[in-house]
């Protein structure tokens, strides 16, 4: 099974990508010769030397926003997605709202967010699942509307209960577009991540970036940014094989 | 015994209703294969869906054994054209469904394995469908069928999306596990071999809306070497006849 789903080509794959984007940074390192863009190495040189003194409350910070973040919109999102998809009745009543307020920019929200719900945890937990809640809610929905009806004849000819169709067929089937709309959300909850740690706090990878940034210590910016790359990429990786291993019928 | 009266069914179109269904009266033995025929669009598949409590807006009454039909409290098999097989359940999961929803402890007893050699797919349990041939998950089904031990087995045009050979195979076997296990069948079909082939009465629809034209006898079933008969020839014009002429 494991050896399934990390399979040697994306291994291989990864493994390019990452020598390409280290090499360009190297090239233009050299070519520019700038305090502001330095070599990939001295800085990787530098994570290893700072890391557990400086980076590591922060990288737990972000990543246990992050992970709150997703999870609440999971846990609301993907009922209410649900909800809609199977229930016609509810979907005419979410349906048009979801729609209006989908593409609204909430991080223009920040602001008014953060005068309500103070400056802590509480209103950077908001934003990303104000942000996030949306594209799952929408994809619980499609994915469930999208199970073709032969699909529950057979349970329906059984007399199964509501409960049973929907343990049965509704959540195994629409399981692994979830987790792909999680994927995909994942990237903006790491931007709005970024954004909301500018603001009221001393933790965080956004707050760690920003203050180096002001310090005008380059090296330990850009040592923030790889990590919170590798943070994300390490939870689109570990999405990717929850994925697989629990849609292994596909 | 099964009986069906006066059972219609409408389908609310755009600007009028259609009739479907119009007011079917038939009574089906226990114990007995009934192939039903007729044209396409005739409301076959409409008739099973009431029979298997997915369609429940009808009027006219149909029961079982003098219980009015419902599917919470009787044993419904149902065989679909597309296997409803569940593409994210193992063979064995699949297999164990009905008998799962039903609450019964989802073990595969002697009777359960006995059925699985039968159709010979014994050693498949572990497989899932898109990993099996079109025949081979038909088996799953009729399999999930039997072990459910229903009152009431429904078939609808099940080996239709099979090649010719393995359509005649599996029809063959069918027949096989039927005759040890006489479950109460309605085999939808349009294809007059199969009717005559399967069914020990045939049921002739008329063209939409459906009704039943004739129930006949059919002296072919249980003979063996059936295709190569005359009897199974002359039969076959005479229900060619009947369907044609509507």
């Amino acid at each position: 099974m494991i050896t399934k789903v990390l399979s040697k080509s994306k291994w291989q794959g990864s493994l390019y990508s990452f020598v390409v984007i280290i090499s360009l940074w190297h090239l233009i390192s050299l070519l520019l010769n700038l305090p502001i863009v330095p070599s990939p190495l001295t800085v990787f040189a530098n994570i290893i030397e700072i890391f557990t003194a400086k980076i590591e409350i922060h990288v737990f910070y972000s990543l246990s926003r992050i992970i709150k973040g997703i999870a609440i919109s999971i846990f609301l999102g993907v009922p209410l997605g649900f909800l809609m998809g199977y229930f016609n009745k509810i979907d005419r009543l979410f349906s048009p709202l979801v729609y209006f307020t989908y593409p609204i920019p909430k991080i223009a929200l920040l602001p008014i967010i953060m005068v309500l719900f103070g400056l802590g945890e509480a209103s950077k937990l908001i934003m990303i699942v104000l942000i996030v809640i949306f594209q799952i809610i929408i994809t619980s929905r499609d994915a469930v509307r999208d199970i073709p009806q032969e699909t529950f004849r057979s349970l329906q000819s059984l007399g199964a209960s509501r409960l049973q169709i929907f343990t049965e067929i509704i959540l195994p089937a629409s399981l692994s577009e979830v987790l792909t709309a999680t994927r995909l959300a994942l990237g903006t909850a790491i931007s709005i991540l970024f954004f909301t740690e500018i603001f009221g706090t001393e933790y965080g990878m956004g707050y760690f970036i920003m203050d180096s940034w002001m310090r005008v210590n380059y090296l330990d910016m850009y040592s923030g940014i790889v990590i919170l790359s590798f943070m994300g990429f390490c939870i689109f990786v570990a999405i990717d094989i929850a994925e697989k291993y629990i849609c292994s019928w596909k | 015994m099964i009986k069906i009266k006066n059972l219609s069914v409408k389908y609310q179109g755009k600007n009028k209703d259609t009739l479907a269904l119009d007011n079917l009266n038939i009574n089906i033995n226990t114990g007995d294969i009934y192939t039903f025929i007729g044209p396409s669009g005739c409301g076959k598949s409409t008739f099973l869906y009431v029979l298997s409590g997915i369609l429940k807006d009808y009027s006219g009454s149909i029961s079982i054994d003098g219980k009015t039909i419902n599917p919470k409290t009787q044993r419904i098999g149902l065989v679909l054209q597309n296997y409803g097989l569940l593409p994210w359940k193992n063979v064995l999961s699949n297999i164990m469904l009905g008998i799962k929803i039903k609450n019964d402890k989802p073990v595969l007893d002697e009777y359960g394995r006995y059925i699985l050699k039968q159709l010979g797919i014994d050693n498949l349990l572990d497989r899932y469908p898109r990993e099996l041939s079109g025949g081979q998950q038909q088996r799953v089904a009729i399999a999930r069928a039997f072990i459910l031990k229903p009152d009431l087995l429904l078939m609808d045009e099940p080996f239709s999306a099979l090649d010719a050979i393995t359509r005649e195979e599996i029809q063959e076997l069918f027949l096989n596990i039927w005759k040890k296990n006489q479950v109460t069948t309605v085999f939808i079909t349009h294809s007059v071999d199969e009717a005559l082939y399967l069914g020990s009465k045939i049921v002739v629809f008329s063209p939409s809306p459906g009704r039943v034209l004739k129930v006949l006898d059919n002296p072919c079933f249980k003979l063996d070497n059936l295709r190569f008969r005359d009897e199974y020839y002359s039969m076959s014009m005479e229900l060619r006849k009947i369907v044609s002429r509507g």
